[in-house]
C-alpha cells in the first residue's frame, strides 16, 4: 500500500513511526524543508522529497498515480485541503487532511463532502473530546470508547483503599457480579493481558472493558468516584481550550480559563460567553490559588510548553485533590512522564495517528471484517482494536474456548444486535457481530488474525 | 557504539561469504579439481563462526551513521580476509599478503593482479578471483539489505556508506525494495551478458568468469592475454557492457518506469559519454598508426577507454606502447571513473560535474561579490552539504593518494610506475604503465607497498570516508 504524507511536523512524524511498522505499507514523505525531514528520516524508513506538497509535479515525483492514501497534515488547514484536492485530481487516491481552526468547525461536514475527502481530522477537537470524557469520570486516568461511546475500555490505578490486593481476575469477577473484563495490567516492569489467574496488586495500573453503566457501576463499588467533574480549571487558552470549553459548557461543567494575551482573551470572552476568562499569568501560583486551585475539581494545564504543563500538574498535586489531565504535546510518551503520577497526560498526536492508523487498517480490508476503531493502549504496548464481522470466518460459530487463539490476546466485549456483553468460553463470533480485541500483537487487520 | 549489531551483521556476512563460495566449490568439484578441498575447509569455519555470532539477535537494535561507517568497513576488510583463506591453504597463492592483494583487488573490483601467468591456476580459483567482483560490484552489505529483516530508518546509513557517488537516492520508497531493484538490475544485465556471449561461441566457463568481471567492471581474466585472444565479437560485447554497467543503475529504474526520456536528461549520463567519446575521438586521431584500418582502431581504442573509465582494466591490446599524449588520456581517464550508483570506481563523473559548477559559481561570485547563485544538477539545487562533502573528499583523496605514492616509492621504481600503481588502485582500475602496464603485474612490490595498495583499493572502493572512520580513535568509544 503506498501512503504518502504531507507535511513532517509533529503529527506527521509520529504517524510515519507508526505507519511504518505496518506490513506492505511503503511511505513517501513530503515536505517543505529538507531539514525537518533529515530529522525524520533518521528513524523512519522512506522516500523523502522536498517541495510543496500541492504542487502537482511534487505530488508526481512522490508517485500520485500508484497512490493508494493522501494524508495531508501541513501547519496550514488551506494547503491540507489543497493538497489532497489536487491529489485526487491526479491519482486515485483517498485523503485524509488536517483541518484545525476552529472557525471550519461546524463546516467540516461540508467541506469534506463537497471536495470528496474521505477524512477531516481535527487533533485539537480529537484531543478535547478525550479530556471531556476524562472529566466525566474523573476516577479513570485513561478512556477509549468503541461502538459509538456504548463500550469503554479505561484504565485506574489500584489504591490500597479499593481492597483488590493479591485478588486475582476471575476472583474480581465473581466478587462483584458485573459483566467487566479486566484486559491489561501493567506494573513497574511490564505490561500484561492478563487470564483468570492473573493477579492484581496495589500500585497496578488495570484496564477495565464494559459498558458505561457497568464501569459507573465498578467504581462505585470500590469506592471511585462515578460522576462527572463540576467545574475545571483550565490554564493556557489554545485551540484546544476552546473546543473543551465548548463541550464542557454543554455538559453544565464551569469552566474558567486562565489566559496571558489580551486579544486572546477577549477573543476567548467573545466566543465562549459562559465561560470565566481570567487574563493572567497561569504560571504564577498565587493567581492559581486566587483562582481557586484548592477547590476545583479538576485542572487543566494546555499551555503550548509541555514542561509547563508537567511543571502545573505537579505544583497543583501538592495543592488539590482536583483531577489533573495535563496536555503534552511535542514529547514522546514516556516512563518518566508516567513515573510522575500526575494523573492523566492527553498527546494529540497520538489521538489523531490513532484514527488515521484505524483507517488504513480498514482500507487494507475494505472488502472482509473492517477494523472499526482502534487504540493504541497501556502506553502504545498493545492495541485495542473494535472489528465488524462482515463475513464468513473461521473464527467464526465456534465456542471461543474451543479456538486457537494468538497468546496475548483477549476478545473483549460482543456487541450483537445492539447487546453488549463480555464473552465467556462457550459463546461463539457470529456474522454482523462487532467485537473488541486487545492485544500486544500489532498489524492485526481481519478478524482471521487473532487465529495463532 | 553498538558493538552487539556490528557483531550481529559481521557474523552475517561471515554465513554469506560461505555460501557465496559454493560457486569455485561446484565449479571445483565439476571439474574434480584437488584445489576444491581449500574451500570446503573455508566455508565450514566460516560458516561455524558465523552462525556462531548471529545466533542471538542483538537486543539494542539502533544503528546510527557511526554503526553504518564501521560495520560497512569491517565488512569489506572480514570477507576479504575470508575469501583470500582458499588461495593460501591451497598453495596457490602461498603468501598471505600476496593472497589478500588478490582478494582485496578481487572485491574492489580493481583486478590488479600479484599473479604472472593466470592460466596455470586450477578453475575453481580462477571463478572466484572472477566471482569476487561480481559480489563487490554491487556490495555485499546492499546484498544484505535485501535479505535481512531490518527496520527503521537506520538502514540508509549502510546504503549510504556503501553505495558510490555523493548523494544516494532511494528508488522506492523502503531501503529494503531499492537493494533488491538494485540487484534485479543487476542480475538482469548479467545474464544479458552471458547469453550474448555464448552466442558468440565462447566456452562457459570463460564466459562465466568474463562477465563477473565486466559486470563487476572488475577486471580479472582468465587468459594472461585478458580479453585480447577472444574475437572481435566477444571484445565488442564486452565494451558495450562494460560502459553500461559504468552507468547509474538509477538510470535503469527510470527506463524500467517508462521515463525514457527523463533518463536521457541525466546530466551526469550526458557527461560520461561525451568524456567517452572524445576520449575515444582523440586517442584514435593519436595512435591511428598502430592499427591496420580505421575500423580496428575504434574498436580497439572503444574497448580500451571503456575499460579504463569504468575502471574495470580488461585489455586487449599493450596500450602502455601508445603514444604520451594517448597514455596520458587514459591516466586522466582513471581518476575520471565512472557513473554514481553504477559499480565502477574512481572520483565519479558527477562529482567532477559538481565541483566544475561549484568553480564556475566561485569565478561569478568574484566579478559579482553580491551575486546569489545556487549551484543546480539536473534541475536540482545540490545542498551545502553535498558540495561540502564532494570537497572534502577531493581533499582526503588527493591526500592519501600523496602519501601512498610517496609510500609506494621507497621501492625504488620509477614515478610512472608509482604513480600509475597508486591511480590504479585507489580508482580500482587494475593495470596501470610502465611496469605495472597492462602485460605487466604487481608482484615487483615489496609487502609494504601491497599493504598501501591494498588500503588503496579498499578506500577507493568505500569511497574513503569509511575507512579513515576506522582509524579515528573517537569512533571506538563507547559513549
Amino acid at each position: 500500500m503506498q501512503i504518502i504524507i504531507v507535511g513532517c511536523g509533529k503529527v506527521g512524524k509520529t504517524l510515519a513511526e507508526q505507519l511504518q511498522e505496518e506490513a506492505n505499507v511503503d511511505l513517501t514523505l513530503i515536505d517543505i524543508s529538507a531539514e525537518s525531514m533529515q530529522s525524520v528520516s533518521e528513524n523512519v524508513d522512506a522516500l523523502m522529497i522536498e517541495g510543496n506538497g500541492a504542487s502537482i509535479n511534487t505530488l508526481r515525483e512522490a508517485g500520485i498515480d500508484k497512490a493508494d492514501l493522501l494524508i495531508a497534515v501541513t501547519g496550514s488547514d488551506e494547503l491540507n485541503l489543497l493538497c489532497c484536492l489536487i491529489a485526487q485530481k491526479s491519482g486515485h487516491c483517498h485523503t485524509i487532511a488536517r483541518v484545525r481552526n476552529p472557525v471550519y468547525f461546524h463546516e467540516v461536514e461540508f467541506i469534506r463532502e463537497r471536495l470528496g475527502l474521505t477524512m477531516i481530522i481535527n487533533p485539537e477537537l480529537s484531543a478535547a473530546q478525550e479530556i471531556s470524557r476524562l472529566l466525566r469520570l474523573p476516577s479513570a486516568i485513561k478512556i477509549d470508547t468503541f461502538a459509538r461511546r456504548r463500550i469503554e475500555l479505561l484504565k485506574f490505578k489500584v489504591l490500597p483503599e479499593f481492597e483488590l490486593n493479591g485478588l486475582s481476575v476471575s476472583e474480581l469477577a465473581d466478587r462483584f457480579h458485573l459483566d467487566i473484563l479486566v484486559c491489561g495490567i501493567e506494573n513497574k516492569d511490564e505490561v500484561i493481558i492478563p487470564g483468570g489467574n492473573s493477579l492484581i496488586h496495589d500500585g497496578d495500573m488495570v484496564s477495565i472493558l464494559a459498558t458505561p453503566e457497568n464501569t459507573s457501576a465498578f467504581f462505585r463499588k470500590i469506592g471511585l468516584k462515578a460522576r462527572q467533574v463540576k467545574n475545571t480549571l483550565i490554564v493556557g487558552g489554545g485551540t484546544i481550550a476552546i473546543y473543551l470549553a465548548q463541550e464542557l459548557l454543554a455538559m453544565n461543567i464551569d469552566v474558567k480559563i486562565i489566559e496571558s494575551n489580551e486579544k486572546r482573551c477577549e477573543m476567548l470572552s467573545d466566543l465562549l460567553p459562559e465561560a470565566t476568562v481570567i487574563h493572567g499569568d497561569g504560571t504564577n501560583h498565587r493567581l492559581l490559588m486566587e483562582e481557586g486551585l484548592a477547590l476545583t475539581e479538576s485542572f487543566i494545564p494546555m499551555t503550548d510548553v509541555d514542561e509547563e504543563n508537567i511543571f502545573l500538574s505537579l505544583y497543583a498535586k501538592t495543592r488539590t485533590k482536583a483531577k489533573l489531565i495535563a496536555k503534552v504535546n511535542r514529547m514522546d510518551s514516556n516512563e518518566i512522564i508516567d513515573s510522575l503520577d500526575i494523573g492523566s497526560v492527553v498527546y494529540p498526536k497520538y489521538v489523531t495517528a490513532d484514527r488515521i492508523l484505524t483507517y488504513v487498517r480498514a482500507m487494507r480490508n475494505s472488502y472482509g471484517s473492517n477494523v472499526e476503531t482502534l487504540y493504541h493502549i497501556m502506553d502504545g504496548k498493545a492495541e485495542a482494536l473494535e472489528f465488524q464481522i462482515r463475513e464468513e470466518s473461521p473464527a467464526l460459530n465456534k465456542p471461543l474456548s474451543t479456538l486457537k487463539l494468538k497468546s496475548n490476546l483477549l476478545v473483549g466485549c460482543l456487541n450483537r444486535g445492539g447487546k453488549i456483553r463480555i464473552p465467556r468460553g462457550q459463546d461463539s463470533l457470529k456474522l454482523g457481530d462487532t467485537v473488541v480485541i486487545v492485544t500486544t500483537h500489532r498489524g492485526l487487520h481481519d478478524i482471521n488474525d487473532i487465529l495463532a | 557504539m553498538n558493538y552487539s549489531i556490528i557483531r550481529y551483521i559481521l557474523g552475517w556476512i561471515l554465513t554469506i561469504s560461505s555460501g557465496l563460495m559454493m560457486i569455485p566449490l561446484g565449479t571445483g568439484i565439476f571439474y574434480q579439481e584437488k584445489e576444491t578441498a581449500a574451500f570446503v575447509i573455508t566455508i565450514l569455519v566460516s560458516c561455524v563462526i558465523g552462525i556462531a555470532l548471529t545466533r542471538k539477535k542483538p537486543q539494542n537494535q539502533v544503528f546510527h551513521n557511526r554503526e553504518g561507517f564501521v560495520t560497512v568497513a569491517l565488512s569489506w576488510i572480514t570477507l576479504s580476509l575470508i575469501g583470500s583463506i582458499p588461495f593460501v591453504i591451497s598453495r596457490t597463492i602461498p603468501n598471505p599478503i600476496d593472497a589478500l592483494f588478490e582478494t582485496v583487488s578481487g572485491f574492489t573490483t580493481t583486478g590488479a593482479s600479484i599473479l604472472s601467468d593466470v592460466e596455470v591456476l586450477p578453475r575453481c580459483m580462477l571463478i572466484w578471483r572472477s566471482f569476487t567482483h561480481w559480489i563487490g560490484g554491487m556490495g555485499v552489505l546492499v546484498f544484505i539489505l535485501c535479505i535481512l529483516p531490518l527496520t527503521g530508518g537506520y538502514q540508509m546509513s549502510l546504503m549510504k556508506a556503501e553505495s558510490p557517488g555523493p548523494s544516494v537516492s532511494r528508488l522506492v520508497p523502503k531501503v529494503k525494495s531499492t537493494a533488491i531493484i538494485l540487484y534485479q538490475i543487476y542480475f538482469v544485465l548479467t545474464l544479458l551478458q552471458i547469453g550474448l556471449l555464448l552466442a558468440g561461441g565462447l566456452p562457459i566457463f570463460d564466459t562465466l568468469c568474463t562477465a563477473f568481471g565486466t559486470a563487476g567492471t572488475g577486471g580479472f581474466g582468465v587468459k594472461n592475454s585478458s580479453i585480447g585472444g577472444y574475437s572481435v565479437y566477444i571484445q565488442v560485447v564486452t565494451t558495450v557492457f562494460m560502459i553500461l554497467f559504468g552507468v547509474n543503475f538509477n538510470i535503469y529504474f527510470l527506463i524500467i518506469m517508462k521515463k525514457v526520456k527523463a533518463a536521457l536528461l541525466v546530466e551526469e549520463l550526458r557527461y560520461y559519454f561525451l568524456v567517452i567519446l572524445v576520449a575515444i575521438l582523440f586517442i584514435s586521431i593519436n595512435v591511428r598508426g598502430f592499427f591496420s584500418s580505421i575500423g580496428q582502431t575504434v574498436q580497439q581504442v572503444a574497448f580500451q577507454v571503456g575499460s579504463i573509465i569504468t575502471t574495470t582494466g580488461f585489455s586487449t591490446t599493450d596500450f602502455d606502447q601508445w603514444p604520451t599524449f594517448s597514455r596520458t588520456i587514459l591516466v586522466l581517464l582513471m581518476f575520471c571513473g565512472a557513473c554514481a550508483g553504477s559499480t565502477g570506481g574512481g572520483i565519479k563523473v558527477s562529482r567532477f560535474v559538481m565541483l566544475a559548477k561549484t568553480v564556475k559559481k566561485e569565478i561569478q561570485i568574484y566579478l559579482h561579490p553580491n551575486a546569489v547563485k545556487k549551484v543546480k544538477m539536473d534541475g536540482k539545487m545540490i545542498s551545502h552539504e553535498v558540495v561540502r562533502a564532494t570537497n572534502i573528499f577531493l581533499v582526503v583523496y588527493i591526500f592519501i593518494f600523496t602519501l601512498s605514492v610517496l609510500l609506494v616509492s621507497i621501492d625504488n621504481f620509477d614515478p610512472t610506475t608509482n604513480f600509475t600503481a597508486v591511480a590504479a588502485t585507489i580508482n580500482n582500475i587494475g593495470p596501470g604503465l610502465s611496469r605495472v602496464g597492462p602485460t605487466c603485474n604487481f608482484a615487483l612490490f615489496s609487502p609494504l607497498s601491497k599493504l598501501v595498495l591494498i588500503f588503496d583499493m579498499l578506500a577507493g572502493r568505500l569511497e574513503i570516508m569509511p575507512l579513515v572512520i576506522l582509524l579515528v580513535p573517537n569512533t571506538w568509544k563507547k559513549f
